[in-house]
């Protein structure tokens, strides 16, 4: 700190002088506040969790520093690869099922129509609904013998179904939530998409006597190509971090069938109180994140390339 | 939580059986001077739930008493147990006296050191009201508060027993008898379930963690023990796989689809809109069930212990109490506190509004207390009734959210299917780890 401040009248007296290479140390004081705060909630925590991981630390008990054991306990532990298993399941589908209808909804609400406005309107509120409320909203819904759910099945002569509380339609009950909820914002992405889409191609593929299937598949899509990777990024980014809605309706059961990394990590760091297994959860959680958005980040790479290369 | 009035009869018959038994002719000792310590703040944090309602509705009348200023907040259990859990470890909790979970945190307390010894408190006639002698509490009470070395860290609070409620127009309807054994109630609940009416004969808790303590009472009936004297887990024995099948076969054949996601709340949907004949859970739950504007069985509903099983007959109890952090600077006044709220006119209201049991006996034996009572004869008398066959449901570890969690997962995997003792088998070689671990830390 000290040596900053010295430089500080240093670097300004400098000023007059011609060398510039000297002057950015001038600004240097103007970045410090930020450089402290990104110190102070973002690096130290993430030091400190790393330290943590390595250390046998209970809550109620003393630390000792035990190297890699907590990593090496992760790779037995059939919960948290079973909790690995559940959270990618449950990401591919409640990021595909909500590109799927989003985009679909928004080559729909793209249409003009009498009434437009309140509908889009309409169809974007699940979006602006609390997390929990809509949970516990749904938990009724889901209920086998007094839910909504059923009674709406029966009427159309479907047998009743146990929804979140049987192990194998838990996931994609709870994916069922997600993608009510979360559609419109993929929606309202690709719609702005559609907008900066000019009408030209759609003219010239109207002469050509292409098909609506063709026309979206050939014109549409790929001009909404990078719009649905940012939707896609981002519903990523959220439903591998989802914690709010499970925890309201399943708590991770039946069992631990809905049981995903951040429900595991909760339970073992806040429940269990072992705070040095759940730190070496949350580093590799945090990998897992990294990793999967490197994935979609070389993915959106090569298809510019392709895209490219395809043009020339 | 419907009903928690007292009417004013009720209160003066408390009070004055209060009173009636000061003047008793006990030899004369040191009055307990509650005005020494007037004019400390104390800050207390509850768990969410009648007991929490029942202190903060009265604790006017202890600042009366006592010229002590108190300030609570009750917070959801889980929450709770987390917040305190935090703020103990960090040496300077917020609070003075903290409301526990015996049957969860008992031994983490203990062990992490965070509970003022209350012993010579209790021997102390300037601060202890002649009637609160340790030989009052119940037994599994007086197992709760102590640690090993004999020292009281806290002062037993409420305890909730297991029993069996039953639906007693559905068993007229079928001619079925109250089951006084397991095996009859299986008969019972088979008789009883109706799937095409829409009707079951057993529901009880089948999410995994909150279902360990119906398992337990089953566990328990079997004659399993939760420890061997090294502090072994043992609940992976043959009485575990029995108490398993019991509990599969109930929850499976009999019990309304879904169960495996059901908690306290959903089972006691399912009973009080008379879709389930019985329903194993703790003694709190009768004001719902007699609650005219949240029950369709008000009056219908029959209060027994829970059948004996092949080894024996237990309640599964568990219970909670009050206790001093050993951070606080006002002890004497934070148990003058502890003191009152476990006094005979405060657990009178707590078990006359049916909202727990005080675990202390002269309140729970007495005819006085017994007449104000407001829920029916036969609740009050299955209460009585398992306080004689009560054993404790959990066993007393540092991790019981991990047994909870992993038992319970094994347990609930058998109602998709899955064979008792693999998975039994399974859950207990991903616990004992855990278990070893923490007992060596």
């Amino acid at each position: 700190m000290s040596a900053l401040t010295q430089s500080t009248p240093a670097a300004a007296q400098s000023d007059a002088a011609p060398e510039k290479e000297l002057r950015p140390p001038s600004y240097w004081p103007f970045v410090v506040p930020a450089l402290i705060v990104v110190l102070a909630i973002i690096i130290f925590p993430w030091v400190f969790t790393i330290w943590m991981s390595l250390n046998e630390w209970k809550v109620g008990s003393p630390t000792t520093f035990v190297g890699f054991s907590n990593y090496l306990r992760l790779t037995g532990d059939p919960r948290f690869i079973e909790a690995v298993g559940h959270t990618l399941v449950y990401t591919v589908l409640s990021v595909v099922l909500p590109l799927v209808f989003g985009t679909f909804a928004a080559v729909v609400f793209h249409q003009k129509f009498a009434g437009r406005g309140f509908l889009r309107g309409i169809f974007i509120m699940p979006m602006m609904a609390t997390p929990v409320a809509i949970a516990l909203v749904w938990t009724m819904m889901f209920h086998p013998q007094l839910g909504v759910l059923n009674y709406l099945l029966s009427l159309v002569g479907i047998p009743a179904q146990l929804w979140v509380f049987h192990p194998a339609t838990v996931i994609p009950s709870l994916v069922l939530v997600e993608t009510w909820q979360w559609t419109p914002l993929v929606m309202l992405i690709v719609l702005g998409g559609l907008a900066a889409i000019p009408t030209e191609p759609y003219e010239s593929a109207q002469i050509d006597g292409a098909n609506l299937w063709q026309v979206f598949r050939f014109i549409t899509l790929p001009l909404i190509m990078p719009f649905l990777f940012i939707a896609g990024m981002i519903r990523m980014i959220d439903a591998v971090k989802s914690f709010d809605v499970i925890f309201a309706i399943t708590q991770g059961g039946p069992g631990s069938a809905s049981e995903t990394i951040n429900l595991y990590l909760y339970s073992v760091a806040f429940v269990y109180y072992d705070l040095g297994y759940g730190s070496a959860i949350a580093v590799v959680f945090f990998l897992l994140i990294v990793l999967l958005a490197a994935v979609m980040l070389y993915a959106r790479q090569r298809m510019l390339w392709t895209e490219i290369a395809s043009d020339a | 939580m419907a009903d928690h009035k007292i009417s004013r009869r009720t209160l003066l018959t408390g009070t004055a059986a209060a009173g009636a038994l000061s003047l008793t002719g006990l030899p004369a000792r040191a009055e307990v001077n509650w005005k020494k310590y007037a004019g400390t703040k104390l800050e207390v944090i509850l768990a969410k739930g009648p007991r929490g309602d029942n202190l903060q509705k009265y604790v006017k009348e202890f600042t009366e008493l006592t010229g002590i200023q108190v300030e609570s907040e009750q917070i959801p259990e889980q929450q709770q147990r987390q917040k305190c859990v935090i703020e103990l470890t960090s040496g300077r909790p917020s609070f003075d006296v903290v409301h526990l979970s015996y049957h969860v945190q008992k031994r983490q307390f203990e062990k992490a050191g965070w509970l003022a010894d209350m012993t010579s408190f209790m021997k102390d006639p300037t601060l202890t009201a002649p009637d609160l002698v340790e030989s009052d509490f119940s037994a599994a009470g007086l197992q709760y508060c102590k640690n090993d070395k004999g020292q009281m860290l806290s002062l037993p609070w409420s305890v909730d027993y297991f029993i069996l409620y039953y639906n007693k127009e559905l068993f007229q309807k079928k001619g079925v008898a109250v089951p006084k054994t397991l095996d009859e109630m299986v008969a019972a609940a088979e008789k009883l379930t109706d799937a095409k009416d829409g009707t079951y004969g057993f529901v009880g808790r089948g999410l995994r963690n909150a279902n360990m303590t119906l398992w337990t009472n089953f566990f328990l009936d079997y004659g399993g023990e939760f420890l061997d004297a090294k502090g072994n887990i043992l609940t992976d024995g043959p009485e575990a796989v029995a108490a398993t099948k019991l509990y599969q076969t109930l929850l499976t054949k009999m019990a309304p689809p879904g169960v495996a996601g059901f908690n306290w709340m959903e089972s006691m949907a399912s009973f009080t809109q008379g879709k389930s004949a019985m329903w194993i859970d703790g003694v709190g739950w009768a004001p719902p069930l007699e609650d005219p504007a949240a029950s369709r069985v008000v009056g219908k509903v029959g209060y027994t212990v829970v059948p004996a099983g092949p080894k024996g007959q237990y309640s599964a109890t568990y219970g909670d109490g009050l206790g001093i952090a050993a951070a606080s600077k006002n002890k004497e006044a934070a148990y003058l506190l502890c003191q009152w709220a476990v006094s005979k006119a405060q657990g009178a209201r707590l078990l006359q509004a049916g909202g727990g049991v005080p675990f202390r006996n002269s309140i729970l034996n007495d005819a006085e207390v017994q007449k104000g009572v407001k829920m029916p004869k036969e609740w009050l008398q299955s209460v009585i009734d398992s306080a004689k066959i009560s054993k404790l449901g959990l066993p007393v570890i540092i991790p019981v959210a991990e047994f909870r969690d992993l038992v319970g997962a094994a347990v609930t995997a058998t109602l998709a299917g899955s064979d008792p003792a693999a998975e039994l088998k399974k859950a207990h070689d991903q616990f004992r780890p855990i278990l070893e671990r923490s007992e060596k830390a």
